[in-house]
């Protein structure tokens, strides 16, 4: 069973005079995490990006086609809605450095001045930690500034700031680049759990992540879609001579 | 024959010169800073007959007139701060939306580096012109101001020297407010926004928390600049030699009663109550430069 979630249909970007995306189409699945691997430059980020309306952050950007999501068009909705449903992880830790642990998880309640009461604030503070599997490490120090947690912490520390907004849609910029391995094998056992509550798409250059814990991947090359499908037939069976050349070559 | 040295020709010049080289820079170093210490010492004996003369009177008295012989500074500083914290607070607004504009909102391109060209010339502008400027135009608009409200019409006094001093200043907040704030990391604006935060809402609670250890440094630079002011302030304040009753009096502050009395102070007492005055204006702003270092500091060891 697929609930249409997200569908993309003849997307293109250019900035400027640059191709970025070349008329891409693809459906997302419910609940289950997809992976987008390709080269660097090949789109991956620009793609996600635009699933939240981030590339409008882009000087001289321009966006072709239609991103539904549940049906409704989010080029037509207000970008700030879009971004609620859309959560997103960035490369690179970015824990607001001025505000407490506690005030980082709910800082997009604070940001978009929804006001809670102090006690629905504390539950969303501890479900969303251990959502993240950050809760038993902080629970202590709530109210420090998050500058003493590692790479990793930090990192689940965005990804719990990003389930506290109760997003159906979780995208996912190279969660682990910045990482160590031991923090990287945490991610990922993190992501492979939240499956079972929001839908996630991730962008990653590395095939051996991608091939460990998604259930779809899609290879992206020079801004085209190359080959879309379950991970286990694309990395087994490749249908385009592209998509075995990479693979072979960055697994070699 | 004796060796006098192991090194060669070469080598040897090489030394000379550094050493020479070093002196110079040391020299004139040195040179900056004991004038310095020369102006704090001159500054420090010539107010010396002053305190004697006037004692605790020069701070707690209420009047300025050499004639009779009164030398009190209360209506020098009561004018000095009126002015000033009141161009503080005309000034703030403009010099942070400057800043957020050109170091926010704006991308980088031709017209933010216009407009950052634009507030830089506000600053090298010389204040007499300031002065001449405020006297042709913003007194008689302060003078129509007063006759409209009932006041008297002075068009020179507090408010009117604290309107030109508040443009002079808006350069110094705005130029380090728009460095600091262009400095505030793209990934955490990102973050806020990809939260469904609205541009202004990432203004509130990101950029300006994280910059607001150099907001307030580009302010208190900005107060020092206005207090020390003196040609422009000295030309459209009034010259009143008495403690102010309201913004819309005339006064003097402490560097425009030095800058219009020194001249014709002939007795040598009259003398020293200026330069006591000029103690006062030095180690005020001294304090304030010392004092926002140490915001700063404190403020941006998260």
């Amino acid at each position: 069973m697929n609930k249409q979630i997200l569908e993309i249909s003849n997307l293109s970007v250019s900035i400027g005079n640059d191709t970025i995306i070349d008329n891409i189409s693809m459906d997302f699945h419910w609940k289950k995490i997809t992976t987008i691997l390709g080269p660097s430059g090949c789109g991956k980020t620009t793609l996600i990006r635009c699933i939240n309306r981030m590339h409008e952050l882009i000087p001289h950007a321009r966006v072709s086609g239609s991103i539904l999501l549940f049906k409704k068009n989010i080029y037509e909705m207000n970008p700030i809605l879009v971004r609620r449903e859309i959560g997103m992880v960035f490369q690179r830790p970015n824990p607001f450095p001025t505000m407490s642990i506690y005030d980082n998880v709910i800082a997009g309640y604070k940001l978009n001045g929804i006001k809670l009461g102090s006690a629905e604030k504390d539950n969303i503070v501890e479900t969303s930690l251990c959502r993240a599997g950050l809760w038993s490490e902080v629970k202590d120090a709530l109210h420090r500034r998050g500058a003493f947690l590692s790479g990793g912490q930090q990192q689940r520390l965005c990804i719990a700031r990003a389930l506290a907004m109760k997003p159906r849609i979780l995208l996912l910029d190279e969660p682990t680049s910045a990482l160590d391995p031991k923090s990287t094998g945490h991610i990922e056992d993190l992501v492979s759990e939240l499956k079972e509550s929001v839908t996630i798409i991730m962008v990653t250059h590395n095939i051996r992540q991608a091939s460990r814990i998604s259930d779809f991947t899609a290879f992206l090359s020079k801004g085209e879609l190359v080959e879309y499908g379950s991970t286990e037939k694309l990395f087994t069976v490749p249908e385009d001579k592209r998509t075995e050349e990479y693979l072979s070559r960055s697994a070699g | 024959m004796r060796k006098t040295s192991q090194l060669s020709p070469e080598d040897r010049n090489i030394r000379i010169y550094e050493t020479l080289f070093s002196w110079i820079l040391k020299f004139f170093s040195v040179l900056v800073v004991a004038t310095l210490v020369g102006i704090l010492a001159t500054i420090l004996i010539q107010a010396l007959p002053s305190f004697r003369d006037a004692g605790i009177n020069f701070y707690t008295g209420k009047s300025w007139d050499p004639v009779f012989k009164h030398f009190s500074a209360t209506p020098f500083v009561v004018g000095t701060l009126a002015t000033t914290v009141l161009a503080l607070l005309i000034s703030i607004p403009f010099s942070l939306s400057i800043a957020l504009f050109s170091g926010f909102y704006l991308h980088p391109g031709r017209i933010t580096s216009t407009i950052r060209l634009l507030i830089d010339l506000l600053a090298g502008i010389p204040s007499v012109i300031y002065g001449f400027w405020g006297l042709s135009i913003v007194v008689p608009a302060v003078r129509q101001f007063e006759l409209f409200s009932g006041r008297v019409p002075y068009g020179v006094g507090i408010f009117t020297a604290a309107l030109i001093l508040s443009i002079m200043i808006v350069p110094y907040a705005a130029s380090i407010g728009r460095d600091v704030i262009a400095l505030v990391p793209s990934d955490l604006k990102e973050a806020g926004l990809a939260l469904g935060a609205t541009p202004y809402e990432v203004v509130r609670w990101i950029v300006m928390p994280y910059s607001k250890a150099g907001l307030l440094s580009g302010i208190l630079l900005s107060f020092g600049r206005a207090i020390g002011e003196t040609m422009a302030v000295t030309m459209v304040i009034g010259n009143a030699n008495k403690i102010p009753g309201s913004i819309f009096d005339p006064a003097n502050t402490i560097s425009s009663i030095i800058a219009n009395e020194f001249a014709e102070a002939t007795d040598p007492i009259y003398v020293s109550h200026l330069i006591h005055m000029g103690l006062i204006l030095f180690i005020t702003t001294t304090a304030i430069g010392l004092f926002g270092r140490r915001v700063i500091k404190k403020w941006s060891s998260h």
